[in-house]
């Protein structure tokens, strides 16, 4: 007998689903915004070699950066308690989230900040701009311009690597997915209409991305002074 | 029963479980390497069809959560009637989900070969398996190198997910252990340590090969 396959066992948990699509988005959101953040102080720290927090920034990239992520989850969420900090399930997710991408992203920055020449700096001094002016203009924008597909990229990268967060009990998209499999009995059907809504959200925060690099980060109006 | 673990028994558990991590970990590499030399060549044909495919496959498997693929093909193939093991689900998917990664890493440096060695075998009258053969491929071979020892890192890490599947390599016996020994704190920063063990001389040897293979050119 040929497997009769039921999608609107899925569909009936619809707002299930959605919620936890919203989950796994806002921790995408919140890990995007904290982890660039974090990215953006460790990169400086590391391109210009401000002792000792480069060294301290070395540290946490190579920590982090080689070891899982479900593993990273589970030392914050299981781990923490026993230090006394309590923390909930969705705490530790947007938290691992946060500290997972804020390692590749101080990579990728300070990659990007140590492509803009010295000289670049030098001249932007000459022209008497101030040090912030020189920080945003000269220094993070054309980082960020340089890095800015490597940075999309690892926040999908991420986003996606959140679905084991539901190991925790987080109710993300696969917590959603797995709740919805045990009552409906129709794994295969749920898992697969999860895997499309990954898939689709992916796109569209690869899209997103793309859109606010080229409108925020690349493109700017040319800047006139009062002469 | 509770009984009272000695740190070298917590190691050797954890010992036992790092060794299926490095056997998943090395079937998914090499396997995923030669499903992935297939999608490559696909990929870079030239041939609408093959191109499209395997555009398709790649976007697929990077576009979807690790986790995911773990379940449809540990769901979806005991639906067929085939009887999967954890550890068959997890090797398979491994190795897809490698394969589509290393194909597309692979097709960047078949890309960064320069047109010119193209045209110049062309005009050599080679045919493309011929430029592919004595030409693109062992240049491009040379650029492949340091980013796939790289992303040897990233499979190691990738294991960790089959645990969720019910495989027990690393991070699954430190599951285990931690629900034993009411030691969370200590047995997952054992297990990070492992993977770090496991994964930091892989990175540090690929940047080696970065700084080799570039300041060569």
């Amino acid at each position: 007998m040929a497997y009769q396959f039921d999608f609107l066992a899925v569909f009936d948990y619809g707002d299930m689903l959605l919620k936890g699509a919203a989950f796994t988005l806002a921790m995408t959101a919140v890990g995007a915004v904290v982890g660039t953040a974090i990215g953006i102080a460790g990169g400086m720290c590391r391109a210009w070699k401000l002792h000792p927090l480069d060294w301290l920034f070395g540290a946490y990239v190579e920590l982090i950066r080689n070891t899982p992520f479900l593993v990273q989850l589970l030392f914050i969420f299981f781990g923490l308690p026993s230090l006394g900090v309590q923390i909930s399930e969705w705490q530790a997710s947007f938290l691992a989230v946060v500290v997972n991408l804020g390692a590749y992203t101080t990579e990728i920055i300070r990659a990007g900040i140590q492509a803009t020449p010295r000289g670049q700096i030098e001249a932007a001094q000459s022209l008497a701009m101030g040090r912030l002016q020189i920080f945003f203009h000269v220094v993070l924008r054309p980082a960020l311009q340089k890095v800015w597909p490597a940075l999309s990229s690892q926040i999908v990268i991420v986003m996606l690597g959140s679905a084991v967060c539901s190991q925790i009990a987080a109710e993300d998209l696969t917590f959603a997915a797995n709740f919805i499999q045990s009552r409906n009995f129709r794994a295969f059907e749920t898992y697969l209409v999860v895997t499309a809504m990954y898939f689709a959200m992916a796109w569209m925060v690869r899209y997103a991305l793309n859109v606010f690099g080229r409108r925020v980060i690349v493109a700017r109006k040319p800047q006139t002074r009062g002469a | 029963m509770l009984t009272q673990f000695s740190i070298w028994a917590l190691l050797d558990s954890l010992a036992e479980g790092a060794k299926w991590t490095v056997a998943l970990s090395l079937i998914a590499f090499v396997c995923g390497g030669i499903a992935g030399l297939v999608v490559l060549f696909a990929r870079v044909s030239g041939k609408r069809a093959l191109t499209v495919l395997s555009k398709a496959y790649i976007e697929v498997f990077q576009g979807t959560p690790l986790l995911m693929q773990l379940f449809i093909i540990f769901f979806g193939l005991s639906m067929l009637g085939v009887d999967v093991s954890a550890w068959l689900a997890a090797a398979v998917g491994l190795t897809l989900f490698t394969s589509a990664y290393l194909a597309e890493i692979w097709r960047g440096c078949v890309e960064a070969v320069p047109k010119g060695q193209w045209e110049a075998s062309a005009s050599l009258a080679l045919n493309y398996r011929e430029q592919m053969r004595h030409v693109v491929l062992p240049q491009a071979l040379r650029i492949a190198i340091a980013p796939t020892v790289g992303f040897l890192v990233q499979v190691v890490k990738s294991t960790a997910v089959a645990s969720i599947i019910g495989f027990t390599e690393l991070t699954k016996t430190g599951s285990m252990l931690a629900n034993a020994t009411f030691q969370p704190f200590l047995i997952f920063g054992l297990v990070a340590i492992a993977y770090f063990l496991l994964c930091y001389p892989l990175s540090l040897y690929a940047r080696h090969l970065e700084t080799k293979y570039h300041a060569a050119r």
